[in-house]
């Protein structure tokens, strides 16, 4: 019940303002591109930043920060043993 | 079979399908020649052998990126015969178009027949067209039938696939598959998906002659996809196997797409590529032939046959588990679960 | 691909197994109630790097798995009336109700199309004018609010062919009912990844209390799964039983409020039945009656019929952690994926299927 894979968004249609038109936005991974809504996702993301798609919806826009931290912490782990 | 109805499962390679050829068609049909269900017959006509095989084209969309169901026919039915290392000869091309079908459509197709036929240097000697009332078919439906020669030298099957063979495949997987699943689900991905419809007679008869006997057995991963060509090699040949998925070949973008819709690569047909199944000293230099041509740019070695258990093809994943792999049992479709 | 691949490192799952496999010093069980989580383990082969005590189960977290056979046949029913589109997620196309699936009756000429996106099920009703599209909405909170968003635009855009069948559930309910199951014994729960993106780590901190059970969420790629084993089995070893995050990048201890918010806006909880453990109140959802106009139940006028479960078929068992897959007497013999008895077979995250597909 969970199949959502992250994608970058590449662009964004309608504006943050008029909350009345469709919120829809370009995201892409390995080459290539989807259409996908806005009008679930946790915050209003950035060209650039990720998105979990789920169901052709944004479902949250990804802390980043918080997934390098993990990685970091992991490799530190993995390399110290 | 508790079915009392044909399903669309039926045609999708897998298990449903392999249920009605062996319950039914089997049943009354069988012969050792037509029991081996090999990708084309070869028959001993007292002057040497024939290879000889069918195969029916009902793709939709009938156009997609690479290709369209004329190419497709052509590709498909040159590959049935080379996969048993036979020369192929001519094809025959039997059409079915439903009423309403557009000319234009029609001549595009029978373009793209021609420029394939001419490109592969295999003729189309015989034909036959029919028509049926609009809602009876489904725009075209194409049956491709071929002849081809088999050196004596030659003999490439499934059951002669053995213990410490390498498996190679000549390029990335699922990349028909994928195109024209995303295309008929009404799916829209841009991005450069699209079918690998090519033929490979030139690029087996290569490897074949510059190998000889050292090339057991050669299957192209159609509908069903690698798990079900492998599973089914398997299970014929008695032996077992151990694939890396590392070393798959795929691309990018077949995999984004696979991963998005939650479909698995290992399923999705190719329809320009082969497994190949090689004496293991022999290996590295099928390798370098497949990689020297067009065909075979992306080859990569991907596993090996191993004694058993019979029909046990086990997949090492790319993380560092195990898992088994078997025959398609239904349709793959979009999920998001 | 990123946040994808980086999280599939081989190096790094080593590492972490090698550290589970010190952390577990005796039989230890922990119930995965995800269905995703299931396929997720066993196509990643992760059981064969799991230490041999650790005890993974499956719950009732596959949505198709717990959705009754009345729903199907219901839904079967709607897709046989003429001038109808079923449009459904894959998922669906092949569960069996009581005498076949959606499958069948599309080879009795019932209108069925595949669709990725609810959003697409609307687009298709914008396209066909003359039909009722119809979409039936199953899955739990990863999936609800792009459902209630479709049924919002589908407002805007005043469509007057277009409806929504709401099968779909919530979880904390049913684990909370799960728990109450005296017999089931586990000492930590996988909790769903998707799920709690949106109902936030919070949603289980009731659970973590109430019954003294490790709750830690995880996402889906193998090194999220392994770092969630790892926190869950710290936890059993050192008695604790708190909620733990694992999943940190796509998951707050609030979760998605606005979808939250979205979610509430078009549904209401109601009481729904889970296959294999009864009647769940308050585990459903159904459209708020100022949405009437898109709901399926009301337009077409639907009752679920109420449906046995089919003779031998232990998916209810199964669906709670009672038994595994080889335990039921139909599984690989009555019960194939290509002749399935029960969800637990064909759904594509069901366990039977699961089992069946990737072996031990």
């Amino acid at each position: 019940m969970c199949l959502a894979i992250p994608m970058r968004v590449i662009e964004i249609k309608g504006s943050a303002d008029d909350m009345s038109a469709p919120q829809i936005a370009i995201v892409d991974t390995g080459g290539i591109q989807k259409e996908i809504r806005l009008d679930v996702v946790n915050r209003r993301p950035n060209i650039g930043d990720y998105v979990l798609v789920h169901a052709g919806f944004a479902i949250y826009a990804l802390d980043e920060e918080e997934a390098e931290i993990n990685l970091r912490l992991l490799r530190e782990v993995a390399e110290g043993k | 079979m508790k079915n009392k109805t044909i399903f669309l499962d039926h045609g999708s390679g897998g298990l449903a399908g392999q249920e009605l050829i062996s319950g039914l068609f089997l049943k009354y049909l069988g012969n050792p020649v037509l029991s081996v269900l090999e990708d084309s017959a070869v028959i001993e006509t007292g002057v040497g052998r024939l290879a000889f095989t069918t195969d029916s084209f009902v793709v939709d969309p009938v156009f997609f990126p690479g290709g369209d169901i004329g190419s497709l026919a052509v590709h498909g039915t040159i590959n049935d015969l080379a996969m048993r290392g036979a020369r192929p000869l001519c094809l025959s091309l039997g059409m079915i178009l439903e009423e309403g079908l557009s000319l234009a459509d029609l001549e595009l197709i029978v373009i793209s027949i021609k420029e394939s036929t001419e490109k592969a240097g295999v003729p189309i000697v015989t034909g036959d067209t029919k028509v049926v009332p609009r809602g009876n078919g489904d725009k075209v439906f194409i049956n491709t039938s071929g002849i081809g020669t088999v050196s004596d030298r030659v003999s490439i099957s499934a059951s002669e696939a053995r213990p410490g063979d390498i498996i190679l495949l000549s390029g990335t997987i699922a990349d028909h598959g994928v195109t024209i699943l995303t295309r008929r689900a009404g799916i829209s991905i841009k991005g450069d998906l699209k079918s690998d419809t090519i033929a490979l007679h030139r690029f087996v008869q290569t490897l074949v002659e510059a190998l000889p006997g050292a090339i057991h057995t050669l299957r192209d991963p159609t509908r069903g996809g690698m798990a079900t060509a492998l599973s089914e090699i398997a299970k014929t040949a008695e032996v077992g196997m151990e694939i890396e998925e590392s070393g798959i070949p795929i691309r990018p973008e077949v995999e984004a797409a696979c991963e998005l819709l939650g479909l698995d690569p290992l399923y999705l047909a190719s329809e320009g590529k082969c497994l190949a199944f090689v004496a293991p000293d022999r290996s590295r230099q099928a390798l370098d032939i497949m990689r020297s041509q067009p065909e075979g740019k992306d080859a990569a070695i991907i596993g090996m046959v191993t004694k058993g258990p019979a029909g046990r093809v086990v997949l090492k994943t790319a993380v560092g588990g195990e898992r088994l792999v078997g025959p398609l049992s239904g349709e793959p479709l979009p999920r998001i679960c | 691909m990123k946040h994808l691949h980086e999280f599939r490192d081989k190096g790094l799952a080593s590492s972490l197994a090698t550290e589970l496999e010190q952390l577990v010093d005796g039989p230890v069980r922990f119930m995965e109630v995800c269905g995703t989580h299931t396929m997720a383990i066993f196509r990643h082969g992760l059981r064969s790097i799991l230490p041999e005590d650790l005890h993974l189960i499956s719950g009732p977290g596959c949505p198709v798995c717990v959705t009754s056979a009345g729903y199907i046949d219901a839904f079967i029913k709607v897709a046989l009336i003429p001038r109808v589109t079923i449009a459904t997620f894959g998922d669906m196309v092949r569960v069996p109700g009581t005498s076949g699936s959606l499958a069948h009756a599309r080879s009795r000429g019932a209108r069925v199309e595949v669709v990725y996106s609810p959003m697409d099920a609307l687009d298709l009703a914008d396209q066909h004018p003359e039909d009722l599209v119809v979409f039936p909405a199953i899955g739990f909170e990863a999936t609800v609010p792009g459902v209630a968003a479709t049924i919002l635009e589908a407002r805007r855009r005043k469509r007057k062919n277009f409806a929504v069948f709401s099968a779909h559930k919530v979880m904390p309910p049913a684990l909370d009912a799960l728990m109450s199951n005296q017999g089931l014994q586990i000492q930590g729960l996988l909790c769903p990844g998707h799920v709690s993106t949106i109902i936030g780590a919070k949603a289980y901190k009731p659970l973590a209390e109430r019954y003294s059970l490790s709750c830690v969420i995880a996402g889906f790629e193998p090194i999220d799964i392994l770092q969630a084993l790892i926190l869950l089995a710290r936890q059993a070893g050192e008695s604790r039983a708190e909620v733990g995050n694992a999943y940190p990048r796509a998951v707050s201890w609030e979760g998605n409020v606005r979808a939250q918010g979205l979610i509430s806006k078009v549904f209401e909880p109601v009481d729904a039945e889970w296959r294999g453990m009864g009647i769940i109140p308050g585990s459903g959802l159904a459209l708020r009656p100022e949405f009437s106009e898109f709901n399926a139940l009301e337009r077409l006028d639907i009752k679920i019929p109420k449906t046995p479960e089919p003779k031998g078929c232990r998916c209810g068992e199964i669906l709670v952690g009672q038994c595994l897959p080889p335990d039921c007497p139909l599984f690989g013999k009555g019960c194939t994926p290509l002749e399935p008895v029960g969800p637990c077979m064909v759904s594509t995250e069901g366990t039977c299927a699961a089992y069946y597909r990737y072996g031990r």
